[in-house]
């Protein structure tokens, strides 16, 4: 664990890695993830794919300490287990559903999300956040009245406001038009340059090639294989998936 | 150790849920006029002549506040389920059991809103002199309330991602709030009895304070272990 000077957050706590180390979640009789291991470092990108219900969006929300494991563990660093209010500190979302309150306008969300991790100097901070999603001159406009691209970008400043290191993307291409999905790919290499550790699940193959560091393929739960850098994703998941 | 205060988070999750209701408006109309609709139904069915029978609007008053709380509970709770803010919350680095607290505040003061609408016309259609000791009924109104909100909070937000919610939260909360209700409705009959017993009336009210420690200490217990699967 190390202090992080440029962290939004308050919080002191740290970590360069993440092991996932042999999780498994069962939902009653069901098993929605058998033993599950892969590792991540600063910088990396790791990309989660697989068909519905291969287990993606519980494997992110274990990671994202929303579900416990039935078993196995994720340990964020090597210092051992951490307060979980600590490392949630230091991890940005987002899911499926876009965590925005529609009601509030584009601002009054940003700003409530970054109080709430107790983020330095909010106004500027939420003034950046609008401007990197394109969405300054709405500022002051509520989310209902938005796009599924603006609401999409949005959510993903919401996600970083507080410049987490572990990010959490589940299906973040989803309602981006072509702009917008190259904005996204950007943000994500800035994001890798930066030194965050990325998790993205998604369906948008094309979109991930030459992206990701590593891809995790899953079906029915279990982790098929591991591929680093994959340059055609599309191919690679039809040669892992099609055996 | 969280990285954030507890009455900082209550309060940040108070101002918001109110500058949503505001906006919408929601919540708040469909409470009220739920609780209005349930007096008109009540005072169409008992009141003969001009006069309902004795007692009846004690009982009345309570069995709309806990049919118009558990609507309001479900619609609040609905409001953070559509796009799994709820979620957005316990992924903060803030007490859960400050998310609790926020929300229940939040309900406690729409139900409290809603009581001083509903009061007067208990007293009007049903000749309920519920005013006569104000400070003992709003002592009885608020711990009532806060005793009523604290189970229900906590099973509203249990129930959140549950497919038959609206039906579990009544089979699970009315059982529990119960002894809330009796302690209400009798609450407030002794202070509209002719000859008022302060000792009955304390009595009952040191019933609804002892349940309210009882269930918010337990709300604050549970909410972090119930919430984290």
């Amino acid at each position: 664990m190390t202090p992080d000077a440029t962290s939004g957050s308050t919080s002191t706590f740290d970590f360069d890695t993440v092991v996932v180390n042999g999780v498994s979640r069962a939902y009653g009789r069901r098993r929605a993830l058998h033993g599950v291991s892969f590792g991540a470092s600063r910088g990396d990108i790791i990309g989660v794919l697989g068909p519905n219900g291969a287990g993606k969006s519980t494997l992110l929300g274990i990671v994202s300490t929303l579900l416990r494991p039935t078993s196995g563990t994720v340990a964020y660093g090597t210092s051992g287990p951490a307060d979980p209010a600590a490392v949630r500190s230091r991890l940005g979302v987002l899911g499926h559903d876009l965590f925005l309150y529609p009601e509030l306008t584009a601002r009054e969300n940003l700003t409530f999300f970054a109080a709430l991790y107790g983020c330095a100097h909010v106004a500027a901070r939420v003034d950046d956040a609008l401007a990197r999603a394109g969405l300054a001159s709405r500022a002051d406009d509520a989310a209902v009245g938005f796009s599924r691209g603006m609401r999409q970008r949005l959510a993903l400043e919401r996600a970083l406001i507080h410049d987490p290191r572990l990010v959490l993307l589940d299906e973040p291409f989803t309602g981006l038009d072509e702009a917008s999905a190259s904005a996204l790919l950007a943000r994500l290499r800035a994001l890798r340059a930066d030194g965050r550790i990325v998790v993205l699940a998604t369906h948008d193959l094309d979109l991930a090639d030459g992206l990701l560091d590593k891809a995790l393929f899953l079906r029915d739960g279990r982790l098929l294989e591991e591929v680093a850098r994959p340059e055609r994703v599309r191919a690679a998941y039809k040669d892992v998936l099609g055996r | 150790m969280s990285t954030q205060g507890f009455g900082a988070t209550v309060l940040r999750i108070v101002r918001k849920d109110l500058t949503v209701e505001v906006r919408s408006r929601e919540v708040a109309y469909t409470t009220l006029f739920f609780a209005v609709s349930c007096l008109l139904v009540f005072a169409f069915a008992l009141v003969r002549e001009g006069r309902a029978p004795e007692g009846a609007g004690e009982g009345i008053l309570w069995a709309t506040l806990t049919f118009a709380g558990t609507l309001a509970l479900g619609r609040t709770f609905e409001r953070e389920r559509q796009s799994e803010t709820l979620r957005a919350l316990l992924l903060a680095p803030v007490p859960r059991a400050a998310v609790y607290v926020g929300k229940l505040v939040g309900i406690v003061g729409l139900l409290l809103a809603v009581e001083v609408v509903l009061v007067p016309l208990v007293t009007l259609f049903f000749g309920a002199p519920l005013l006569k000791r104000p400070l003992w009924l709003a002592g009885i109104l608020v711990t009532g309330t806060i005793g009523f909100a604290a189970v229900g909070t906590l099973f509203a937000a249990m129930l959140v991602r549950a497919r038959s919610r609206d039906v579990l939260l009544p089979v699970l909360l009315y059982p529990v709030v119960v002894p809330v209700l009796i302690a209400g409705v009798r609450g407030t009959s002794a202070l509209v009895d002719p000859v008022f017993d302060v000792a009955i009336a304390r009595f009952w009210l040191a019933l609804l304070f002892a349940f309210d420690a009882v269930f918010v200490t337990l709300a604050l217990w549970t909410f972090e272990p119930v919430m984290s699967d």
